[in-house]
């Protein structure tokens, strides 16, 4: 449980305080949700799609950290005119460095705000009845720790409950 | 990295006023109490006090009149009984230590609270981690401790209780007088330590009175400065040293004593003191106005801990819900008021802080609490503009939050 500091990147901070693509959209498309509430992280994903396969738009909400407000603004930054076969290969990683860089315990930002964006394209694609080649069957990586993530802060919700009940052992 | 705090400390200029309120995590020192520390570097008492010339005779001066204030305030039959320490973390970690290395023939049980400093819970851990029972008391809403599950849980094993008179968090003021009797009654062997930091200065305090075996005090929590506290011992109880080396002045502490800060501490102390009644009412009332304001000005807010005469006069502790803490924190910063979060995101796991949810705050509350503690020398000035800053920080963040978090 220890803190750790925070040395925030200029693009973070600038992104903190006026975020791109900011709000609920009404005309989307699709939206998505990754984290929730528990863990303190939470995004919401909106897009609006062509008949072309193309993010005309996107805008996100985020109950987050810095990091985490940053991280979702420039993913809707980055999706707008892309075609969503490519909006699929954006990494992680590649988000971490268009903010300037996240300090290490801040890496699940980054991971949220990618596994929020898939979830909305497999949403898409689900709600037409399709299914891409290029789309692949299992979750990626960054599906995968945001829904562990997801879990982990159910479980943790869930033991905090059970230990109200009395004394214990540690 | 230091380049990228650069930036985030370029971003602060202009700022027009600045309230620092995080006296939870480190303080500022009042240009008076530094004032009385800057000789002790350079002019004078700059020996070590165990030696035979002028500056370290000095030094023993400085230090024995300082323990003396000390143990005056605290109600020490002894200045022999203030040990000093480089700080609450080192004192705690000497009492459970300490009190656990000298008993461990005796049994091996100790019991705390769910709402302890990490210095006394996490060094709980580890001595579970080394064979001995660790009990923690649960705690209700209001963060006050179960008595009846205390007196169930005291037997002829255990050696050690543990309750801060004063959490740290949420400002509970723990009737430690009758857990220290609870305590006694059920094993009369067992010794009772208090961390009494965010007690000391604030709320009477005696240890006569309260009957503990040992007791925590911190610096910096009075606006003394970083880097000293002290561990009461009542005269004839034992506990080993947890660090060895050059025993000096300070008997359960090795090492060279450091004059200037323990020279602060007592002036620190003095000054919080020598008008403690005058202190307390200015305290707790801009504590009212703070905690009043805030749930005045700004909806879908929980105040953590007991109200009134059952809290701390110095402690404002708020969640804010639908608005990230660690968010909060950096907005604030942006406009000049300093304050910390039990959010997870200012920490390496995803737990908010144990204190929250001790006290049945759900993770979502917890994340968007905020800690702020008045001291002696803050202002109403100072408190009007906390509250003129923060109804538009929560506004802006609880925006962006837009309708994903649906309570």
């Amino acid at each position: 449980m220890s803190r750790v500091p925070l040395p925030y990147s200029q693009k973070i901070l600038e992104l903190f305080r006026n975020p791109k693509n900011l709000g609920k959209m009404e005309d989307a498309t699709v939206s998505a949700v990754a984290g929730n509430p528990q863990c303190g992280d939470m995004i919401t994903f909106y897009l609006k799609i062509n008949d072309q396969d193309v993010v005309e738009k996107a805008t996100f909400e985020s109950y987050g950290c810095a990091a985490n407000i940053a991280t979702s603004s420039i993913v809707t930054e980055k999706v707008r005119g892309m075609k969503l076969e490519d909006a699929w290969k954006i990494s992680w990683k590649s988000i971490a460095e268009d903010v300037g860089g996240l300090p290490a315990v801040k890496f699940h930002c980054g991971i949220l705000a990618v596994g929020a964006l898939r979830r909305a394209i497999r949403a898409y694609y689900k709600m037409k009845g399709q299914k891409p080649e290029w789309l692949p069957e299992e979750l990626t990586f960054e599906e995968k720790q945001a829904l562990e993530e997801e879990e982990l802060a159910k479980i943790l919700a869930k033991k905090m409950k059970t230990a109200e009940e009395g004394s214990k052992n540690v | 990295m230091v380049e990228n705090v650069r930036e985030l400390l370029k971003a602060h200029e202009g700022l027009k006023h600045e309230v620092y309120l995080d006296i939870e995590n480190s303080s500022f020192v009042p240009a008076d109490v530094l004032e009385a520390m800057l000789p002790y570097f350079n002019q004078r008492a700059y020996g070590n006090p165990t030696l035979t010339h002028k500056p370290g005779w000095e030094a023993f001066e400085a230090i024995m009149e300082s323990a003396q204030k000390i143990a005056g305030y605290l109600g020490c039959k002894n200045l022999e009984e203030v040990n000093f320490t480089p700080g609450e973390t080192e004192a705690n970690n000497l009492a459970l230590l300490g009190t656990t290395l000298q008993m461990r023939s005796k049994g091996k049980k100790i019991v705390i609270s769910e709402i302890e400093p990490l210095s006394v819970v996490h060094v709980a851990e580890m001595l579970a981690k080394n064979g001995f029972s660790v009990v923690k008391i649960p705690v209700n809403n209001e963060g006050f401790i179960n008595l009846e599950k205390l007196k169930e849980s005291v037997d002829r094993e255990t050696v050690l209780a543990s309750f801060s008179t004063v959490n740290h968090e949420i400002g509970t003021i723990q009737p430690i007088k009758e857990i220290t009797r609870i305590v006694k009654d059920k094993n009369p062997n067992a010794l009772v330590h208090t961390d009494a930091s965010d007690a000391y200065g604030k709320i009477p305090f005696n240890v006569q009175e309260t009957g503990v075996d040992m007791a925590t005090i911190s610096s910096y929590k009075i606006l003394g400065p970083r880097g000293v506290g002290a561990l009461y011992v009542r005269e004839g109880v034992n506990i080993e040293r947890i660090l060895e080396g050059q025993i000096g002045t300070q008997k359960l502490w090795p090492g060279v004593e450091n004059t200037p800060l323990i020279v602060g501490f007592a002036k620190a102390s003095k000054l919080m003191f020598e008008k403690f009644e005058e202190n307390v009412r200015h305290m707790k009332k801009l504590r009212n106005m703070l905690i009043e304001g805030i749930m005045g000005k700004i909806p879908d807010v929980r105040l953590n801990g007991p109200k009134g005469e059952k809290r701390a006069p110095d402690n404002v502790n708020i969640s804010f819900l639908r608005c990230e803490g660690e968010a909060l924190t950096i907005e604030l910063s942006l406009n000049g008021v300093y304050v910390s979060s039990g959010s997870a995101c200012t920490r390496r796991i995803l737990q908010p802080s144990h204190v929250l949810t001790a006290i049945g705050r759900r993770f979502e509350e917890a994340h968007g609490s905020i800690l702020m503690k008045v001291t002696r020398l803050h202002t109403e000035e100072d408190i009007k503009y906390v509250l003129e800053v923060l109804p538009k920080a929560v506004e802006r963040l609880r925006g962006i939050t837009g309708s994903t978090v649906v309570e």
